[in-house]
């Protein structure tokens, strides 16, 4: 009973974590199945054909490159301009200081709906036409300011006193900012970049008010599949995504790792 | 614009003056540009399009009709309320149960815990949309979740709690909840770790010298220390889940539309832009009305 209660938490995290989890492992054993119909619903038999051909189904691959290609360069800028703005918002005190930490809350606090509805009137009234550059604005638009809180959290907690010391051991401005200031934000960085890409390739409902009609992201193939019938080559996808992902971050966290021990 | 940087710490003064006082301006400017370009006018011109008549034949003119406002919250007031609804339950969820959740990995998870914090996020990856589908499948008739209730007799218990109508979990009430929770959820456990992993232990320690005991040393010492992380979280999962409508229309049926679709209907459909910019607006006010005043009661002014 008492190891009980010590323990409750640990399993309900545990059963949490399952909760979390279950979804993408039943992703994974259905990119396996050999669906009876259109529909890849129940459990038939096991099959690698997927697998061996990833891009059986058309347009999907197509669809995937331009989500990818899309997560990254809409990434990049939301990183850059973020960063920027994150040191801005991080360490000086101006007049204004409180309206701009609005203006970046509230597109976090906007319904993606209204977002993409907005920008659509927008895009409608001054005759742009909806496609690739109408979907990169929207994308850069939210994941920038993702990008601003993550970085400003670590911009705000660094010691101010390391600049100090550079500044003491005769570095320039521009030396204490790339060897000691930056490396110590790096990680915040990283952080914001790969969240603004999870962002943007997740994305479906902005992109599908401004991406007008012969542009077809992943998210909106997928959306596309549920209602005619779904190629178990997406949930071939879905796994090569979440396995992806975690191994990208298990190996960076990995070198990480091993890089302190070193310096220690 | 004059830039005053008041010289708290000396460190401060020289750093600035050495960056020029015109630095945060030029950092600040693309960023702000994008949002005031992107965000600031395109708000602006749904809102006058909101008060425009005509059709999209003949072009739409700014006439200030109000009216559409009242007509739209009279036809669609009950898919609106339904969202606040269905959002408000799937963010008491995820808190409930994002809450352990967050504890276990910021305090008892030892080595595992970057790896718990990247299986968290992870599911980002495998897209929204394949996620919701993935409860299609564990929802489906035949499968084994729906089978358990079947057997435990909750099956029932949902029945008289409104949740589902018949002996199906998918395509109910039931289901979109538990999507939206799912789908939501490590936007409230990501804010809540943070949280709890800055909380000192040794205050639980004192607390127990103080004779509190453990539902006292909750409610009195880690709740009060977990809020900004519990009013980001409820935030982050309350705004999106109101808008969203791709769980109701995966995992639910004709009566469980929500004010998301009906935009995205009016909008993309039905053509009617007047209504679904009223509805936007009603939608956008409703949650910033309804945040002002949580953040007030929650009494966190810093929010980001």
């Amino acid at each position: 009973m008492n190891w009980l209660r010590k323990n409750l938490v640990v399993i309900i995290g545990l059963l949490v974590m399952a909760y979390i989890l279950i979804p993408n492992l039943v992703v994974v054993v259905f990119s396996f199945n050999k669906p009876t119909g259109h529909f890849n619903y129940e459990w038939n038999q096991f099959s690698l054909d997927a697998w061996l051909d990833p891009c059986a189904a058309p347009g999907m691959c197509d669809s995937l490159g331009l989500s990818l290609w899309i997560g990254v360069v809409a990434a990049a800028v939301a990183t850059v301009m973020g960063t920027m703005a994150a040191f801005a918002l991080g360490r000086y005190r101006f007049p204004g200081r409180s309206s701009t930490n609005l203006l970046v809350f509230m597109p976090m606090a906007t319904p993606e709906v209204v977002m993409g509805a907005s920008l659509l009137t927008l895009f409608v009234s001054v005759g742009l036409e909806s496609g690739t550059t109408t979907i990169l604005i929207a994308h850069i638009l939210f994941t920038v300011s993702f990008v601003i809180t993550t970085v400003k959290a670590r911009v705000a907690s660094l010691d101010p006193a390391l600049e100090q010391a550079a500044a003491d051991l005769y570095a320039t401005p521009a030396q204490a900012f790339w060897k000691v200031t930056f490396p110590l934000v790096a990680p915040g960085i990283a952080a914001g970049a790969l969240l603004a890409f999870a962002l943007s390739f997740d994305d479906y409902i902005v992109t599908n008010f401004n991406a007008g009609a012969s542009t077809v992201t992943f998210p909106m193939f997928v959306w596309g599949a549920s209602q005619r019938g779904i190629p178990v080559q997406i949930y071939v996808i879905g796994t090569v995504m979440f396995v992806g992902a975690v191994a990208i971050v298990g190996i960076a966290q990995a070198i990480g790792s091993r890089k302190r021990k070193v310096d220690a | 614009m004059a830039l005053v940087v008041p010289g708290v710490r000396p460190v401060k003064r020289r750093a600035v003056r050495r960056w020029g006082t015109f630095t945060p301006l030029i950092l600040l400017a693309p960023a702000m540009l994008w949002l005031t370009v992107f965000f600031v006018v395109p708000t602006f011109s749904l809102a006058s399009q909101s008060l425009q008549t005509g059709d999209i034949d003949n072009g739409f003119v700014l006439t200030w009709h109000f009216q559409t406002y009242a007509e739209a919250l009279g036809r669609y007031w009950p898919q609106f309320l339904r969202s606040l609804i269905y959002a408000g339950s799937a963010t008491v969820i995820t808190l409930l149960v994002g809450y352990p959740l967050a504890w276990f990995i910021a305090h008892r998870s030892g080595r595992f815990k970057t790896m718990l914090l990247v299986l968290v996020i992870a599911p980002f990856f495998t897209n929204f949309l394949i996620r919701t589908l993935a409860w299609q499948i564990i929802l489906t008739d035949t499968g084994p979740v729906t089978g358990f209730f079947r057997a435990t007799g909750l099956i029932h218990v949902l029945q008289w709690l409104g949740l589902v109508t018949s002996d199906a979990l998918l395509y109910s009430p039931f289901a979109v909840i538990s999507g939206l929770a799912y789908n939501f959820l490590p936007f409230m456990v990501l804010p809540l770790y943070t949280s709890l992993e800055r909380l000192d232990l040794r205050y639980l320690d004192a607390a127990g010298d103080l004779y509190a005991n453990g539902w006292n040393t909750f409610w009195k010492v880690i709740w009060p220390l977990s809020l900004p992380g519990v009013v980001s979280g409820t935030l982050l999962t309350f705004i999106p889940a109101a808008g969203d409508y791709i769980n109701s229309k995966l995992l639910g049926n004709t009566q469980t539309v929500m004010i998301g679709q009906v935009i995205d209907a009016q909008f993309l459909r039905v053509l009617d832009y007047p209504t679904a910019a009223a509805l936007s607006f009603i939608l956008m006010a409703t949650i910033i009305v309804m945040v002002g005043l949580y953040v007030r009661a929650a009494g966190t002014e810093e929010l980001v």
